[in-house]
């Protein structure tokens, strides 16, 4: 067998149906020996950033590794922001880069690139292939690694005589890595001791992130919290976590986040975070992050626990397994105890709902202009929350975290970690490749959508009918509201003086434009993109200087927040 | 408080290896004071002593990013359990007339070596502790030090048992 054809048939037996990528001279032969395959599927996006964020919208809807296969030089660094992105959200792709022949490595030849020096610190582990006969176990190991543990992105270079080579391989059933052994159960004693201070505590608050969502932990986290009826907040990356019409959310908390959930994190006398990192964007000024507060921290990421915040009683594990683990120890509480703790954090709940009540998310309604959260609303109700929502970066990524009710996980899809503008629509492709039947939007504004536009052609090649909606307020928004809050309104560099016709450019990629321009077009604007059976972009002209509110300003504490 | 930690690792003995554990320190601002890298008698395992140091937190911040390396096989701290540690020196230092009795008996207190010999100058070479070749360079120094190399510390966990631990400590 060829090195190209030993890569196709590894790649099957993981699991792998369909890959996004672009030929180039370095890959050339694995690309023929695919043009003979029937039973891999190829998406050609049109740009390697796209095909990454692709594989990772992929990854993110469906919890299945995302695949990537590029040429070498630019093709592969063409991968690196996407790779830094999944990596930031661990979340579980590998990427395979061409490379020149293993003889001229180093001479600085046509299309060489080191990019396995280049991605060393943006993946989880990285390779390059010498032998053709390691190639079975290393793409083995691949996969392994992104999908165990705390997942996250794993490149895989390949030099083109490596692939052009035959051998004969066998292709193992298991590997050994010595030095990767993820600690997936939870500690026991940690976890009783964990239960014993959720039940002594008073004020007890659910932090949940990304990791919940990761391990297919939501329903039994679910479980947990409304047997105890404990309160629960989630990061941006935890939305779809825990049912968002549930009377026990308050939301999402942190720079954005409700008021509720800030004031309750504040005010908390334990938090159980669970597969969350106290990320900076969620503690304010760490030093008066949870004052008064013990802190439980679940994670399967050891470096991630005590990293800023001092924690309690660390646990180390899956979170699934750990969470499933406290509801059995929870069955040997006696029922008394479990009423008597009901009762005592009833209060709390109370003083919760008055936070709610009096500050909750909202803003200033308009008949004369489209306000950008309206259009946000009126989706959730139209489609009754059932869709997978993928964002870009800045206000329309906030907007759609508050005013979107995400009541399963791998429904909302974000770049969190390193908040890349660019990322929702490649990401709302994959998604719809890995969900067809369901409704996949792309909350975008209208910078960030023309980072990634020209996917559009790789959306109506494939018929994909994603929906982009542009919240378009005809500046960097979230860059000039910091312009406005915070630098006198000088608006440096963030009013775009020019921007294409968005609906005349759907239309020459061959997919449907729409328009709104008044809050009374905007129903029917959204019903007609749900209903077509192809690719939508809706250009919403937005009110310009609309805000996020709350908003908690960079390195201040989360208790003083900017409310509407 | 900002201590220093002697941190042993044993790694894959592969390319690149050494990039990572590198990169790790220089990617997350931790510093590195010394590393030494070389094959154990296991040829697919090599052994590292990093030399760092800061506060608890980052120490602990620094480990257990190590340990997330997947060819990062183990990672001990060594300052936290009995250990022995060792450095090499070479000195070059002058070696005026008036000066040579002076640093011979220097050099013999201190079981260190001269393992060249000029008109001008000597070189030393000396093993030892940090303490003791940190005293051994001072002295050199009134003398003039021409050039100095140094390999970095190796370090090594003494063996549990205690009559063993007992046996061993007067030899290093
Ligand atoms: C690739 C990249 N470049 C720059 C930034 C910095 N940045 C953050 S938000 C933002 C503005 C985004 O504008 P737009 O996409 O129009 O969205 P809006 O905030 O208006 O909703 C910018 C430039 C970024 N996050 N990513």
């Amino acid at each position: 067998m060829t090195g190209a054809r030993i890569f196709l048939e590894a790649l099957k037996r993981e699991g792998v149906r369909e890959i996004f990528g672009i030929p180039g001279g370095a890959v050339i032969n694995i690309y023929d020996e695919l043009h003979k395959d029937s039973e891999l599927f190829h998406i050609l996006t049109r740009h390697e950033q796209g095909a990454v964020h692709a594989a990772d919208g992929y990854a993110r809807s469906s919890g299945k590794v995302g695949v990537v296969l590029v040429t070498s030089g630019p093709g592969a660094t063409n991968t690196v922001t996407g790779i830094a992105t999944a990596y930031m959200d661990s979340s579980p792709i590998v990427v395979f880069t061409g490379q020149v022949p293993t003889s001229m490595i180093g001479n600085d030849a046509f299309q060489e690139a080191d990019i396995v020096g280049i991605t060393r610190p943006c993946t989880k582990h990285n390779y390059l292939v010498k032998d053709v006969k390691d190639l079975p176990r290393v793409i083995k190991e691949a996969f392994y690694i992104a999908r165990t543990g705390r997942p996250g992105p794993v490149l895989v270079d390949l030099p083109k005589d490596v692939i052009t080579a035959s051998a004969n391989v066998k292709f193992p059933d298991h590997i050994e890595l010595r030095g990767y052994k993820p600690v997936l159960e939870g500690h026991v004693k940690q976890i009783r001791k964990a239960l014993d201070i959720i039940l002594a505590s008073s004020r007890p608050v659910l932090y949940t992130g990304g990791g919940v969502i990761w391990s297919s932990a939501a329903a039994d986290l679910t479980k947990f919290a409304r047997k105890l009826k404990i309160p629960v907040t989630n990061t941006l990356m935890g939305l779809g976590g825990f049912p968002g019409d549930d009377e026990l959310f308050m939301g999402m908390l942190g720079m954005h986040g409700t008021y509720a959930a800030n004031m309750a994190v504040t005010h908390s006398d334990l938090i159980i975070a669970v597969g969350a990192r106290f990320d900076d964007r969620v503690t304010g000024k760490v030093e008066e992050f949870a004052p008064e507060a013990k802190i439980v921290h679940v994670d399967v990421d050891p470096a991630s626990i005590s990293k800023s915040v001092k924690v309690h009683v660390p646990i180390v594990g899956d979170a699934k397994r750990v969470v499933r683990r406290l509801l059995e120890e929870l069955k040997n509480v006696p029922q008394k105890e479990i009423r008597a703790f009901q009762k005592r954090t009833a209060e709390w709940r109370k003083k919760i709902s008055e936070w709610k009540e009096t500050q909750p998310l909202r803003y200033n309604r308009s008949k004369t202009r489209i306000k950008p959260q309206y259009v946000v609303e009126k989706l959730y109700e139209l489609t009754g929350g059932d869709a997978i929502i993928t964002t870009e970066v800045g206000q329309n990524q906030m907007w759609a975290a508050q005013f979107f009710k995400y009541k399963q996980p791998r429904t909302f899809i974000t770049s969190g970690g390193l908040g890349t503008m660019g990322f929702g629509f490649p990401a709302a492709i994959g998604a719809q490749v890995a969900n067809p039947g369901k409704v996949v939007v792309d909350i975008a504004g209208d910078g960030s959508i023309q980072m990634n536009i020209q996917e559009l052609a790789t959306a109506v090649q494939y018929r994909l009918p994603v929906k982009v909606f542009i919240l378009n307020n005809r500046f960097l928004g979230m860059v000039r509201q910091w312009q406005h809050l915070f630098f006198d309104k000088r608006y440096s560099e963030t009013c775009f003086g020019v921007l294409p016709d968005f609906v005349r450019l759907a239309e020459a990629y061959g997919a449907v434009g729409l328009r709104a321009t008044r809050p009374d077009q905007v129903e029917n604007v959204i019903k007609k993109a749900l209903d077509v059976n192809a690719p939508v972009l809706v250009d919403f002209v937005i009110d310009r200087e609309e805000c996020v509110y709350p908003m908690v300003p960079a390195g201040a504490s989360l208790k003083d927040m900017l409310l509407v | 408080m900002v201590r220093r930690h002697t941190i042993s690792l044993l790694v894959e003995n592969r390319f690149g290896v050494l990039a990572r554990v590198a990169g790790l320190f220089s990617g997350r601002g931790y510093n590195i004071e010394s590393l030494c890298v070389a094959e154990t008698t296991d040829p697919t395992v090599s052994k590292m002593t990093i030399v760092t140091s800061g506060d608890d937190q980052i120490i602990e911040q620094i480990i257990k990013q190590l340990r997330k390396l997947i060819d990062v096989i183990k990672v001990t701290d060594l300052t936290t359990t009995e250990h022995v540690e060792r450095e090499l020196v070479l000195v070059k230092v002058n070696a005026a007339p008036e000066h040579r009795a002076e640093i011979l008996r220097t050099v013999d207190i201190f079981r260190a070596k001269i393992v060249d010999v000029s008109p001008s100058a000597y070189v030393v070479e000396i093993t030892g502790d940090e303490g003791k070749i940190g005293a051994f360079i001072e002295l050199m120094k009134p003398f003039g030090i021409r050039d100095i190399a140094r390999t970095g510390k190796v370090a090594m966990a003494r063996t549990a048992k205690k009559r063993e631990q007992e046996g061993t400590r007067h030899v290093a």
